[in-house]
Formats: structure tokens, sequence, C-alpha cells
């Protein structure tokens, strides 16, 4: 299979559009603005549109009118622009509409910088925008994985009727690594008899965001409630590296963090160091079955995020207090190193590591 | 087993992104695992520029590193930064003819090359100063073969880009060339 070596920003847009995205309204922000620059040449030729909005809030509700009529839409952004973007993002999750929402993100709060940085995971797991609703959460590492969990993203979210967000970072969209496009199969969906199509065609329809009975309202809402259960049951990703079975410690990252984790497991098998790796795939639905099981076989679980302590919140709740849950971060744009890491993990297995 | 870090550092213009480029291309034609990773900052031409290509036999990790083990200097501010992280035994490739400071390591191999001065002398084209550099890189540290490097330029070179294919090669051979003489 050929290799060809592409920007993670760029391999994402051509795997939309292989997935058969055709319809892209965005607004352009370091550092993924080369996935509009890449859509803005390839939609045209595949008959598709793309559309430079006038802001994030046009953008976003664009998705909202292409969404309704059952095409494949993306929008991307990244963190200041998917913060515009919430109000839109929680109207989708409610009209039940499925998109894909990608972000890049950078280092914040507020305009911050546009170096990578892991601060929007609350942002993107916990909702944003306001109302009970969730989307789901994919956190791709490497360049081919972006390319498969986009695929994945316009799969997950027509079977869910349900915004999916893609949670990268400027370095997955900024470096390059060799891709191969071989065809991603994935289990056929239902029909689309949802969308809106115009006049003339069957029954009138309605897409609506909006249930003043609160008796309808919470109906509803227990409705959403059982398909993010079924996300939870059906859908939750995660990948496991190094030491499995008799690990004496458990780090947890994602992303790009996940990468540095792996490159610090190969330095620590130098050492002796027994450690195995528990990468979450999917952010929500978060792998806590597997996390507590992992924890519950290492002892000791140190989490490693490029935030001041967002996903460690979830591995908590799996751990449930079985073993204890270290911290190491990075924040405002600074990525961590694999010496640092080692060290870290040194003060633990001494003892002296701080919870 | 095969596995390179590679930090390469001056200022932006000076086609760092590039070089990086090609190396990563070469790596993954030869059938390795490779990264790369730049610099993103706001600053453009006259500003910093870095970038760290990884080439390795098996599944890439960090695409930054701590410790490259083969680091080509461009300028002196780069010079400064990057010449204290070079792995002990490593190889740091210094363009002389923008870096005058002196290196005062002893535990690193060290290749000065005059860089601009032969691109402007033998090619003709001072832009190609970068590819005199990688072609001194390649003789000294034959990581990748020089067809697996010609193949690279090839395919990122195309289009109405093609006919810049012969001066970027005839660089490679500048650098390789004077890097012989080095040795002799």
């Amino acid at each position: 299979m050929e290799r060809i070596l592409m920007k993670g920003n760029e391999a994402l847009a051509e795997a939309a559009i292989q997935a058969g995205c055709r319809f892209y309204f965005g607004y352009p922000i370091t550092p993924q603005t080369e996935i509009s620059e890449y859509l803005s040449r390839r939609l045209p030729e595949v008959g598709g549109v793309f559309l430079q909005a006038e802001s994030e809030i046009a953008a976003i509700n664009m998705v909202y009118g292409a969404a309704a009529t059952g095409a494949r839409v993306m929008t991307s952004s990244s963190g200041p622009g998917i913060s515009l973007k919430q109000e839109g993002i929680s109207y989708l999750a409610s009209a039940e509409l499925p998109c894909v929402v990608v972000n890049m993100s950078r280092g914040g709060p507020g305009l911050g910088n546009i170096q990578p940085a892991q601060s929007d995971y609350f942002q993107a797991t916990r909702g944003g925008g306001h109302g009970d609703y969730r989307t789901l959460v994919l956190a791709p590492s490497s360049v081919q994985e972006l390319v498969s969990l986009t695929h994945r993203a316009f799969y997950l979210a027509d079977k869910y009727r349900n915004p999916v967000k893609i949670l990268g970072d400027g370095m997955l969209g900024q470096m390059m690594e060799p891709v191969t496009w071989e065809e991603i199969e994935l289990p056929p969906l239902p029909p689309k008899n949802w969308a809106i199509k115009g006049k003339g065609e069957g029954e009138r329809k309605f897409i609506l965001c909006m249930e003043l009975d609160p008796q309808e309202l919470e109906k509803f809402n227990r409705k959403l409630e059982k398909k993010y259960q079924q996300m939870a049951e059906e859908d939750t990703a995660w990948e496991i590296f190094g030491e499995e079975s008799d690990p004496h410690l458990l780090l947890v990252g994602f992303g790009t963090v996940a990468r540095i984790l792996k490159s610090v497991i190969r330095e620590g098998k130098k050492e002796g160091w027994r450690i195995a790796l528990l990468r979450p795939i999917t952010l929500f639905p978060f792998p806590y079955k597997v996390v507590q099981k992992m924890a519950e076989k290492a002892g000791k679980v140190l989490v490693v995020e490029m935030n001041l302590g967002q996903m460690i919140e979830d591995v908590k709740l799996g751990v449930e207090g079985k073993a204890p849950v270290h911290f190491y971060s990075r924040v405002g744009g600074m990525v961590p190193t694999v010496d640092e890491v080692l060290q870290k993990i040194a003060d633990i297995l001494r003892g002296e590591g701080r919870k | 087993m095969m596995h390179h870090e590679i930090l390469i550092g001056g200022f932006g213009g000076q086609g760092i992104l590039f070089l990086g480029r090609v190396l990563a291309t070469a790596g993954m034609l030869e059938g390795h695992e490779v990264s790369w990773f730049p610099s993103y900052g706001p600053e453009m031409r006259g500003g910093t520029a870095s970038c760290t290509v990884i080439i390795s036999a098996e599944e890439i990790g960090a695409t930054v590193t701590d410790h490259p083990d083969i680091c080509i200097v461009m300028n002196e501010p780069s010079f400064r930064r990057f010449s204290p992280l070079v792995k002990e035994g490593g190889l740091l490739v210094i363009n002389s003819s923008l870096i005058r400071e002196n290196c005062s390591r002893q535990d690193i191999e060290i290749l000065k090359i005059p860089a601009n001065e032969l691109a402007g002398k033998e090619t003709g084209v001072a832009e190609t100063t970068n590819m005199v550099i990688l072609g001194a890189l390649i003789a000294r540290k034959p990581i990748l073969s020089f067809s697996a490097v010609k193949s690279a330029l090839e395919e990122i070179l195309t289009g109405k880009k093609k006919n810049l294919l012969s001066v970027n090669f005839k660089a490679l051979q500048v650098g390789k060339n004077f890097e012989e003489k080095e040795r002799q």
C-alpha cells in the first residue's frame, strides 16, 4: 500500500471528503486553517460546498441547516472558535442532527496562543453549551488515526443522530506522517427518513429544538439519555500499550500526550520498569471500566495532560479510590518531554510523588 | 535498531521545513516510520524556524526530542539554542557561513560547512543552501541513501516546481563533494 506524507489537518480534510462530507462551513483560526484551505480546493472538485462564513456562529448554524437535509457536513475550529459554536452545538444535539465538529485545540484560556494544548477537554466532554446534552468525542493520536477517526466520526454521527467532536491539538494538526488510503468499511446505517427534502416528498416533517411542554421535554431528554447509554455500551474505544498483564504503574493520556507516553514506556523498559499505557480513544464515552481494571492491576496511576487536570476527573471516577492517582502536566501551549515524565515516574516509584 | 531524532534550526526562509520534509519523505520511501513536526509560530521569513524529524524502525511516540542525535544549525541563534542538546556521540552540522562561534563540545562529532558560499558559488542559487547541507549530512552519516533523497525531491517538487529539481540535485552533490574533501 502506497504511503503519502501528509499534514494532520490535510489528512483529516481528505478523509472527510472520502467519508462523503459534501458541505463545510468554517471560519479560519490557527492551528487548523489548513483544513479550510484544503477543503476550499477539494470540495468544489467533488461537487460539494465550501463556505467561509462571516463568523463561527454563522458557520455552526449553516451546519444545522445542511444537517437537517440529511447531508454529511463538517465544521472545524480551535478553542476560541469552538466556544462561539457551543450554542449551535446544543441546538444540533437537541434537534438530533448528525454533524462533525473538529477542534484542533490551542493554549487558553481566552485568545491564549496557537501552541498545542488539551485544555478543551471539559468543553468537549461536558458540553459547553447549555442543557443536558452530550457529544461523542474522538481523540486521535496520529495522522493515520485522524483519517480513520474522521470516517468513524461521520458514521457515529449518523448512527446516533448526534454531533460528534474530534478533539486534536496543534501538534496533530501541524505534523506530517505517512498515511495509507485504504477503503474503510463501516456497518450499514438506517435511511435518513427524518431529513427535510423540500416540498413534494411524503409527509410533512419538522426538525425542532424547542419543546414547551415539560412532560414532553422530559420524555425527550430520557430518550437522549438512552442514546448516551447506548454510546457507552457499544462505542467506547481505547488502546492499551506496554506491559498489559503485570504492570506496576498505569499511565493514562490521550492524543499527543499518549504518543509521548509511548516513548516514556520504551525508555522506562530499559530501567526495568513495567508500565502500561491506557489511551482513551473516545473521551465521551470514557472507558471507565477499563481504567478501573487496569488501575487495580497496577496499583498506581499517573495521568499526564496538557491542562491543569481535566481528564484526571474521569480517571478518578473510573478508579473509584481503588488506587492512588498522580498527575503531571504542562500547560499554556507547553508540551511535556519524555525526560520530565520519566523523572515524575522515578519519584512515584520511590514513593515521593505527590498525589 | 534504526532510530534517528533530527533537529533542524535556522531563520525562516532558509528552507528549514523543506529540508525536514525531504528527510522525512526519503525515510518514508525507504520504508521507515517517520514524523515531521515544525515550529509553527507566527514568525515567517526572517524569524526563527525549527523542525524535528524522526526516522525509526518502530512506531513513533514523541514527535519532539530532548536529545537529537543529529542536529543541523543554520544560524547563530539556533546554534546557541540547540548545540547543547545534541546527544553524546551525536552529530552537529554547522553552517559556518553564518555561524562564527566555535563549539566547545568534545563529546560530539562536528561537521562545519560554509553552505551559503558553496550554494552561491557552485550552484548559483542561494536558496539551495539547505540541500548543500543535506548532501554533506548524508555523506557523513548515511542514514538514508542518496537515491531515496533524490526520489523524495522528485515527489515534493512537482508541477511548476519540477524545473527546480536539477539545481537541487546539484546542491546535494556539492555538499557531498565538500564532505568527501573534508574527510581526506
